[in-house]
């Protein structure tokens, strides 16, 4: 019977999702967001009465937190480098794995899949102890304490995602166009870039989010081979321990300046996650 | 690639398909995911083997691979060298084999670590990866609801990893924050996780559920949006159920972004320092010191740097066999 209604009501009818669901969304939505609201709630008190005792609404509101935050050069400045090494790692991961993830997706070639692997394994070796010897590496190549070196360091676990993530983009487009464009007169490196990277550009806009989110939230090895210039801003958070206690007040407000970056970033990709991607790889 | 997706629904809907697709054919512009150069290629055995061999792409994976092992070889190096050797100082120092790999293996103390660790990923993931894609089946498909749903559920994966510890640290006391406060004083149950060891367990494991569950449901919900309409027609059109709709069509079709979910959320869970250790420290006792927790006491806090080498990598070998395990089961079932 479907077959004979138009085909707004077919759209309608499967879109419609049981009436409960959306409430359960917004209510997990809601849960998600409580520890950030106390959060937030924290970074608007003063510090005795975050410690003092449980309170729903603040009795005081200050904004002596955000004002330190942004008066303090260890503090913004820490902030800078962050979103500074974070961007230069997105742009680099992307743009080393872009010929990569094109390889991987149009050919087969000696040891491909191997090799794949062996990316991916980059992101599961345990801090620790490969941590000691970052220091020295990024010394004696003067990379230490700058925003290239932490960008570069944080290749080593964006890089593989980033040509996992293209490449899935990259499998969904047919063959045919690349092989229509070269019938056609392009040479490969214009196809790729007036043709192909405007096709997956929803992939680029994911990618570079993935490579963002990953980058800006590290700590261990970001905190290892900078000391002053670069110092991120997580590794500053790690330092508000003074003869006092736990600035937990400033702590907060910096908490919830790390989620502004981030959520900027995801605006400008909603859509491309919106549109979907599926990333079937191998 | 698409015609072996495509390959996973046509054996349910099959013929259907096309039936439905014809319909609204008409009003429909697919450009990701174009059903129609897809069927060529429908054939079994279909893609994998058409890829042209060509070792010269290898030139286009170079810069990866030279990128990535700037980082990654010289620092294994080190760490084997680390794992064969009693170092006493920087000059003097002597090889032992495989001593150490010995030692921690039988050690009692690694081992319970390891059974702790294993037994967090496993519950990770059989609490993420279900509740993901329960969320991304709920989240709003249309309207203003969804950049702000996506925004909204994306926020705790943007928040550094020592921070959430932050977050979660005030919020599940049971003084001081709105987590613990509530089950102390609503719920009425004794909650406290720096003196309990269940809780502490319970207040990790709840904390990498807000913090990641996130991810696998911003990958189901881009997987599903993927999934062309006419296959959600044909499933109508056969009257199939919710579940059978889901389980037929939407599942198959969510097998490259589970596969991604399944093994990052392998990974971090296994590899979970930060947020533990800001936490609890790896305590109450040893209730929440996990393999990586475990390590940086032996290598950072008492420097015992071959233990600690010979520890890194047995622990690197684990999650890469795992993993490789995930991979291979995940890429290759339903083929």
């Amino acid at each position: 019977m479907p077959a004979k209604a138009s085909p707004v009501a077919v759209a309608a009818g499967i879109r419609r999702q049981l009436p409960w669901a959306r409430t359960v969304f917004w209510l997990y939505a809601a849960t998600l967001m409580l520890p950030l609201l106390w959060m937030f709630g924290m970074s608007i008190r003063p510090n005795e009465d975050i410690l003092g005792s449980f309170a729903l609404i603040p009795q005081r509101v200050t904004f002596e937190n955000y004002q330190t935050f942004f008066t303090d050069p260890v503090w913004y400045s820490s902030y800078l480098n962050s979103i500074i090494y974070t961007s230069m790692n997105a742009v680099l991961s992307l743009i080393v794995a872009l010929p990569a993830a094109y390889a991987f997706s149009r050919f087969r070639f000696a040891g491909d899949r191997f090799l794949f692997f062996w990316l991916l394994t980059n992101r599961m070796a345990p801090p620790a102890v490969f941590l000691l010897p970052f220091f020295q590496i990024y010394q004696s190549v003067g990379l230490f304490d700058t925003h290239l070196g932490v960008a570069i360091a944080h290749m080593l676990f964006n890089v593989p995602l980033a040509v996992w993530i293209l490449e899935g983009f990259m499998s969904g487009i047919p063959r045919e166009i690349d092989e229509t464009a070269a019938i056609d007169g392009y040479s490969l490196p214009r196809f790729f870039v007036r043709i192909f990277l405007p096709m997956i550009r929803s992939g680029i806009g994911v990618t570079l989010f993935f490579c963002f989110m990953f980058s800006w939230v590290e700590l261990l090895i970001a905190r290892t081979i900078t000391s002053v210039d670069a110092k991120p801003i997580a590794a500053t958070m790690t330092r508000t321990v003074s003869a006092a206690g736990v600035d937990w007040g400033l702590l907060a407000a910096a908490g919830v300046l790390t989620i502004i970056p981030g959520a900027i970033v995801i605006w400008f990709v909603r859509n491309y996650v919106a549109k979907g991607f599926a990333l079937g790889r191998v | 690639m698409t015609g072996e997706r495509l390959n996973d629904v046509s054996g349910d809907v099959s013929g259907e398909v096309s039936t439905a697709g014809a319909v609204v054919a008409g009003d429909r512009v697919e450009p990701e995911a174009p059903v129609g150069a897809a069927l060529p290629r429908d054939e079994p055995g279909g893609q994998a083997d058409t890829k042209p061999r060509n070792n010269r792409a290898w030139f286009l994976v170079l810069p990866v691979v030279v990128s990535v092992a700037f980082t990654a070889v010289i620092p294994l190096m080190t760490v084997v060298n680390f794992s064969v050797q009693d170092i006493f100082s920087p000059t003097d120092r002597i090889f032992v084999g495989l001593d150490w790999f010995r030692s921690v293996s039988r050690d009692p103390e690694v081992r319970a670590a390891f059974v702790r660790t294993l037994l967090f990923s496993a519950q990770v993931l059989l609490l993420e990866i279900p509740l993901g894609v329960a969320i991304a089946v709920s989240m709003p498909r249309h309207g203003l609801g969804v950049p702000v749903a996506l925004v909204l559920v994306a926020l705790p994966l943007l928040i550094p990893w020592n921070v959430v510890g932050t977050i979660w640290q005030i919020f599940a006391r049971g003084d001081i924050g709105l987590g613990g406060w509530t089950i102390n004083n609503v719920l009425g149950v004794n909650f406290n996780y720096t003196l309990d060891s269940t809780d502490a367990w319970i207040t990790v494991l709840i904390m990498d559920v807000w913090h990641w569950t996130p991810l696998v449901a911003l990958l189901a919900y881009a997987g599903l949006r993927s999934i062309p309409e006419p296959y959600f027609q044909a499933a109508q059109i056969d009257a199939a159920s919710g579940w059978a709709t889901f389980r037929h069509i939407q599942l198959p079709r969510l097998r490259g972004v589970l596969t991604i979910a399944i093994l990052l959320r392998f990974m971090d869970s296994f590899m979970i320092y930060t947020e533990p250790f800001v936490v609890t420290g790896g305590g109450p006792g040893n209730a929440t010191s996990f393999l990586s927790i475990l390590l940086s006491k032996i290598a950072v806090g008492q420097f015992d740097l071959g233990p600690a080498g010979a520890f890194s990598l047995l622990y690197f070998l684990t999650v890469q066999i795992v993993s490789y395990v995930f991979f291979t089961v995940l890429t290759r079932t339903g083929r």
